[in-house]
């Protein structure tokens, strides 16, 4: 019966997970560079299934990382080059507290720098996987493209960022990969479908930034400067997906018609404005750019059946249509409207698009052009109008992108109260609240005409109500029987005398169906009772969340009843 | 270290005193020049005079503070160069405007005389070369009468000379018999008194003329002793951008100039040897690591994938709905409410981040004032936050519930409530049903027993007993009628006389063949006794006295066995077992386990139940022992009923469950039902059907179908098939007893509202 004795927390799950202090220690690093080798590695805490046994049997609060990760931490070759770092801070310092001049020179000549590349190939082992994360690195890419360029982070790095979102949206632009866009009050979304990963970014309003204080950007530099890497690489291999050059360089038909402009600003500096116009593609490897795609043959995959298939065509084909929604429309933009997120979305629907010279660079026609068809104007009104052309507001091109087909003009004219601007992210399942508007759109999409349809929903509207009204009536029958019981009942109970009366019944009519209704929801309710406790509960939860679902979606729908009420009294009030 | 360094600045002092000596010989060279054409003779008089007061004033101040010594530091520390080469500098004006001009006047050397005689012998010690400048010198034409030289003149104090002139005979002190008050005379006489000083050399007081005193006055204020001296003179630049004709120095090149520097060879070589070993890396291009970017998934190899199994990918940040939108519907806007709460909320606890915001055109729509933190607590989220794989459940709701037999199918089954039995004034404890199904008794906290027909809720019989009734129970022998009641600390035995005559007679057979026993009890704890005048008439006949109150009565499935329970926590006197017919009791506990709830007889077989407040003892009343201990997993159990097989038990406790046990099973509840919603009261089984009901304080009474199978390997099967309601809450009390119709599939239930219900 010998045998050493067990140790507690030297087996099981204790060695398995190890602190952030502990961490630290091991990889002799301080904190920030800790936290930065992990946002470079993507290493994350873990929470641990028994706090307690993890920690040693105490239950103070810490953050746990898998004791394999740090690890693995251990041989990344960036370990050795943040050391080298702070050695060479160190020296820096060190020369000039000696005021040694030269020596700080030579220093800062040799600084240790780093590349990433190895960490992203790790990290994102196949292109496909890049793709799938590259959401985060939009986002923040197309932040810090906006800073302006004093303090907060290098010039180089909002650069470089700048110049990354403009590949990526001429990408995007000649792959006519845009799938939605959406003004929120936050920014700008979009959604690209790329090589079959719906990637979607938001990029803020153009406007400078008011700092905040109580943000560390050391991290969101750390994670800049990864994302920075990610971005360059992805846009590298998508440019070479579609045969165009990389880095960019425009058509040499736009070059010669750029160039034309003259002199706008210094040669090398220009290029990546003209590049950010958006308004000319861009040069191909193959130079038999504007091919066709070829038409592609249905394959029917197995244990598919017909009727899927041929769903697929139509959405493939509906999708073709997306594409071409703005093929042979020629905008023109008025200096009031944003042009970059216009030119962007317009040319990614193949539509022609063009702005005032004075606004940016890359204008290819003027206003006085007479085959512009749209020209977006953000203003209540304006002066001069060209007969042969809409006049129509921004939002038209946005709600038009995210409608699949070109929407009536007639509700975008200039100053006319838009309709109101859907989030094309919302996808309505049954039982969920579908705004009018979403309705307009959806019978627009199914060729039928808008009128009819107003009518229909109102008509809907009120018999729905009526049903219910009859609900309550039977509802409250019941209830007055049961009150004349029990007045009967006391009467009986409290008076010895009982007034011998017979009052003429009345024919309860009964509707089968009710019945049969109720039997069941009875049933159910038994059978519920004998739920086990388990089930019982995860059934509670999941009818609490549908019961919620409801009452939201019944709010939503008063609310708008209300509004509508509100404003036909409006109406009203206005003819008389 | 230190005197070495002052030493190195007095020579570099030295050398910088002689270039400016230079310079302004150079300057008065000039200067003389232009003199020579232009100037007049009486002005330069003047300077010269001025000049030499200047040296004898300052000379006589120093010695009239006594600071000769300090001077002569000074000189020899050399550190007054500047100062006496600007004497020496005077001086040699001086002489040669005496050499230009011979009409100097006797006096006026005479005065110079002594202080020239001084400074000469200052400059012996620095220069040199200035010797050959002494040969026009005139000093020997002036009269020097005291030959002493510089030395102390108090050491001529206690001697009547002051010193020797040239011959060697002493000059004597002038006689100077001036009292203090010939001093004071003076002073007020003598108008020049003021400007009077003495000549320490000579004894003899000298007044000062007008220049003499304007210059002192000057040096006092700090400025030049000379009036017409300019201080800005035109500065001739040397050293200037321009390019002269002539070097600075004639000094010519060094001959290192000419060959290749060893030391410099030697560092290049260094030099080049750290950049052949690779010590000296030539500078980097930065551009090379940043923005240069190949295709890095040129080669995608399946290796590292297998690596990168436990890696979870972030998940995507959630896309916005119609609220977030710049012009969403109307209904999407928050009404005055929801924003007050909105803001009340604690910023987690938050539906939406934002406030919904509505604009009428684009151009109107500000920068988002959180974009920059939003990202920033993204960031955060991406190598803060622990991720965890969360497996959905995609159940529909459906099919979690059981599928069971139809309640249709189990039927019969009561499902309406058809009479109500009213009468009693106070809630009713308790009911039972008669063996034969024709009445029901009912014991209520009024005082009163009543006893009703069940098909018509009549009233039949009323006995007021003198106190609550806490029990009542329906002898279960159909050839006797016999009701027992628990009333206080007495159970009484009751003949309601309520059945054909032969029935009446047998029971009062019953109760009165065991009279003669009845002496061998008569130690016993309790005692029975007849009843007697007014209660005999009212059908009283037995009343069996206990020590403590008594909860509840009930019979042996025979009718002649009669259990009473007194709960008590302290005493092992809690339950009795009654012999009617031989008028006989007994303690069948001889310890106390815990407070007894309730107790009941097995149907079949000789066991005794007793349920106290968490478990179901059974005991073999024939062996003496108890067989098992049902468990309830309850907290305190209110009420128990044997199943007619007597297999089954069911207990209903005061926190809402009833548990189903199966003695050959386990002695673990097979089932908990936890229907109710509050304490349930009440539970009783069918005698025919597979029913059981259980009465709850929520008003409800629940009958299930609990079909037992005789095969042991089939578990017994139990749907609840209706929920009758019906009883009114009163007091937080809803349905206090519940039992079901000997015969039919009905189910009674006595409720605190005072009233007894018959569902059918």
């Amino acid at each position: 019966m010998g045998g050493l004795q067990k140790k507690k927390f030297e087996r099981g799950s204790a060695t398995n997970y190890i602190t952030r202090n502990k961490a630290r220690k091991k990889l002799s690093l301080s904190l920030p560079d800790f936290r930065r080798l992990c946002i470079l590695k993507g290493i994350y805490p873990h929470e641990p299934k028994h706090k307690k046994k993890v920690n040693k049997g105490s239950t103070a609060a810490r953050t746990f990382y898998l004791l394999k990760d740090i690890r693995f931490l251990l041989h990344e070759p960036i370990v050795g080059k943040f050391r080298d770092y702070k050695v060479f801070v160190r020296k820096l310092k060190r020369a000039y507290g000696k005021t040694e001049w030269s020596a700080v020179e030579r220093l800062r000549e040799n600084k240790p720098t780093y590349k990433l590349d190895h960490i992203i190939k790790e990290r994102y082992p196949s292109f496909i996987d890049a793709l799938r994360d590259i959401d985060d690195a939009l986002c923040m890419c197309f932040l810090f493209s906006t800073f302006a360029r004093t303090g907060k982070c290098h010039v180089q790095t909002i650069q470089l960022c700048r110049r990354l979102t403009v590949e990526w949206m001429n990408y995007v632009i000649a792959s006519r990969s845009l799938k939605k866009v959406f003004i929120s009050i936050k920014g700008i979304y979009y959604q690209a479908e790329v090589m079959g990963q719906l990637i979607t970014w938001l990029v803020p309003y153009q406007f400078s930034h008011d700092h905040p204080t109580d943000v560390d950007y050391r991290v969101m530099a750390t994670f800049t400067e990864m994302y920075t890497t990610l971005q360059g690489f992805v846009n590298f291999r998508l440019y070479h997906s579609l045969n165009l050059i990389y880095p960019p360089k425009l058509d040499s038909k736009a070059e010669s018609q750029l160039e034309d402009e003259g002199a706008y600003a210094m040669n090398s500096e220009s290029y990546l404005e003209k590049l950010s116009a958006l308004s000319s593609s861009l040069a191909r490897v193959v130079s038999s750019a504007e091919e066709e795609e070829a038409e592609l043959d249905q394959f029917p995959v197995e244990g598919e059946d017909i009727e899927k298939m041929e769903a697929r065509e139509k959405e493939q084909q509906q999708q073709e249509v997306q594409k071409k929604i703005f093929v042979g429309l020629k905008f023109f933009l008025n200096r009031e409207s944003p042009r970059e997120s216009l030119a962007f979305v317009i040319r990614c629907f193949g539509g022609e698009v063009s702005w005032d010279k004075s606004v940016c660079i890359g204008s290819t026609y003027d206003v006085k052009d007479e085959t512009i068809t749209h020209q977006i104007v953000d203003r209540p009104s304006i002066e001069k109008q060209y007969i042969n052309r809409y006049y129509i507001q921004p939002q038209w091109v946005y709600d038009c992108v995210n409608a699949k087909i070109l929407l009536p003009v007639e509700d975008y004219f200039l100053g006319v109260t838009l309709p109101p601007h859907l989030s094309p992210f919302v996808e309505e399942k049954d039982g969920d609240y579908v705004p009018p508007e979403k309705l307009k759109i959806m019978a627009l999409q199914r060729g039928e005409k808008p009128a009819n349809d107003e009518e229909e929903e109102e008509e809907e509207e009120e018999e729905d109500d009526e049903d219910d009204e009859e609900e309550d009536n039977e509802d409250e029958e019941e209830e007055a029987e049961e009150k004349n019981l029990k007045k009967m009942e006391q009467q009986r109970s409290q008076g010895k005398s009982l007034q011998v009366k017979v009052t003429p019944g009345k024919v309860k009519v009964e509707n089968p169906e009710r019945l049969e209704q109720e039997e069941k929801a009875e049933e159910k309710r038994l059978a519920i009772m004998m739920m086990k406790k388990k089930e019982k509960y995860l059934y509670d939860k999941i009818m609490f969340g549908k019961k919620r679902k409801v009452r939201e979606a019944n709010k939503l729908a008063a609310k708008r009843k209300a509004h509508d009420d509100a404003e036909k009294s409006k109406k009203k009030k206005a003819r008389k | 270290m230190f005197p070495r360094a002052v030493m190195e600045g007095s020579s570099s002092e030295n050398t910088r005193s002689e270039k400016i000596e230079k310079m302004k010989k150079v300057q008065e060279k000039s200067a003389k020049k232009k003199r020579s054409k232009e100037e007049q003779e009486e002005e330069e008089q003047k300077d010269v005079e001025v000049f030499i007061f200047n040296n004898k004033v300052s000379e006589e101040e120093e010695e009239e503070d006594g600071d000769l010594s300090d001077s002569e530091d000074s000189v020899f520390s050399g550190l007054e160069d500047s100062g006496s080469d600007s004497d020496e500098d005077d001086e040699e004006k001086e002489e040669k405007e005496e050499d230009n001009d011979e009409g100097l006047k006797e006096e006026q050397k005479q005065a110079q005389q002594e202080d020239e005689e001084e400074e000469e012998e200052e400059e012996e010690g620095v220069t040199e070369e200035k010797e050959d400048e002494y040969k026009h010198d005139s000093s020997d034409e002036e009269d020097i009468r005291n030959t002493v030289g510089n030395i102390p003149m108090e050491w001529y104090k206690d001697f009547p000379h002051i010193g020797y002139d040239l011959d060697g005979k002493k000059i004597y002190k002038p006689i100077r018999n001036k009292d203090e008050l010939d001093d004071f005379l003076d002073k007020m006489e003598n108008p020049d008194y003021w400007r009077t000083v003495q000549d320490k050399q000579t004894g003899s007081d000298v007044v000062l003329s007008d220049e003499q005193v304007q210059l002192v006055k000057r040096l006092q204020m700090g400025q030049f002793g000379d009036v017409n001296f300019n201080e800005y003179q035109p500065q001739v630049e040397f050293f200037s951008q321009d390019v002269m004709l002539h070097p600075v120095t004639n000094r010519p090149a060094d001959k290192r100039s000419f060959i290749p520097s060893l030391l410099e060879k030697e560092k290049v070589s260094k030099l080049v040897h750290a950049i052949k070993m690779g010590w000296i890396k030539p500078r980097r291009d930065d551009q090379d690591t940043r923005g240069r970017y190949y295709d890095l998934w040129a080669s995608e190899d399946t290796s590292i994938l297998a690596k990168h199994k436990m890696h979870l990918p972030a998940p995507k940040i959630r896309l916005p709905g119609h609220h977030e939108s710049y012009n969403p519907p109307p209904e999407y806007m928050f009404t005055d409410e929801e924003r007050a709460l909105w803001e009340q909320q604690d910023p987690a606890d938050r539906k939406f981040p934002f406030v919904p915001r509505s604009f009428s055109s684009l151009r109107h729509v500000p920068a988002f004032p959180r974009f920059i933190h939003e990202r920033f607590e993204r960031c955060l989220d991406l190598y803060l936050c622990p991720r965890q794989r969360k497996m959905r459940v995609n159940v529909n709701p459906e099919d979690l519930i059981p599928k069971l037999p139809k309640p249709k199918d189990l039927q019969p089954f009561p499902t309406t409530q058809s009479l109500v039995y009213r009468g009693h004034t106070g809630l009713v404890r308790s009911i039972s049903v008669s063996p034969s199904g024709q009445w029901l008794a009912s014991g209520s906290d009024d005082g009163s027993v009543r006893f009703w027909e069940v098909c018509s809720s009549r009233c039949m019989k009323t006995i007021q007993v003198g106190g609550p009734v806490k029990s009542v129970a329906w002898n279960p022998n159909p050839s006797v009628c016999l009701l027992a009641v628990a009333l206080d600390s007495a159970v009484l035995i009751l003949s309601p006389a309520l059945a054909d005559r032969q029935v009446v007679s047998s029971s009062e057979r019953l109760l009165s063949s065991q009279q003669e026993t009845e002496l061998m009890e008569g130690a016993s704890i309790v005692t029975w006794s007849d009843a007697e005048g007014e209660e005999l008439n009212q059908g009283i006949r037995l009343k069996i006295q206990h020590p403590k109150a008594v909860q509840q009565v009930t019979w042996h499935a025979k009718g002649d066995y009669l259990a009473s329970v007194m709960p008590d926590h302290s005493s092992h006197l809690q339950v009795l077992i009654h012999q009617v017919s031989r008028r006989r009791s007994q303690n069948p506990f001889r310890k106390n386990k815990g407070l007894v709830q309730s107790v009941s007889f097995h149907p079949v077989r000789p066991y005794f139940f007793v349920a106290t407040q968490r478990s179901v003892r059974i005991y073999n009343l024939v062996k003496q022992e108890m067989t098992k201990k049902l468990q309830a997993n309850s907290k305190w159990i209110s009420s128990m009923a044997v199943h007619p097989a007597g297999d089954h038990v069911i207990c209903g406790s005061y926190d809402c469950r009833l548990s189903w046990f199966d003695l050959d099973l386990s002695t673990k509840p097979y089932k908990m039902l936890r229907h109710h919603k509050k304490a349930v009261r009440g539970v009783a089984y069918h005698r025919l059907y597979p029913l059981f009901a259980s009465a709850s304080d929520d008003g409800s009474v629940i009958v299930c179908h609990g079909t037992v199978y005789n095969d042991l390997l089939q578990n017994p099967l139990i749907v609840p098939v209706k929920v009758l309601r019906g009883h009114v809450i009163t007091h937080d009390l809803g349905v206090l007893d519940v039992t079901f119709h000997p015969t039919q599939p009905w189910v009674f239930s006595s409720g605190a509202d005072a009233t007894i219900r018959l569902f059918t």
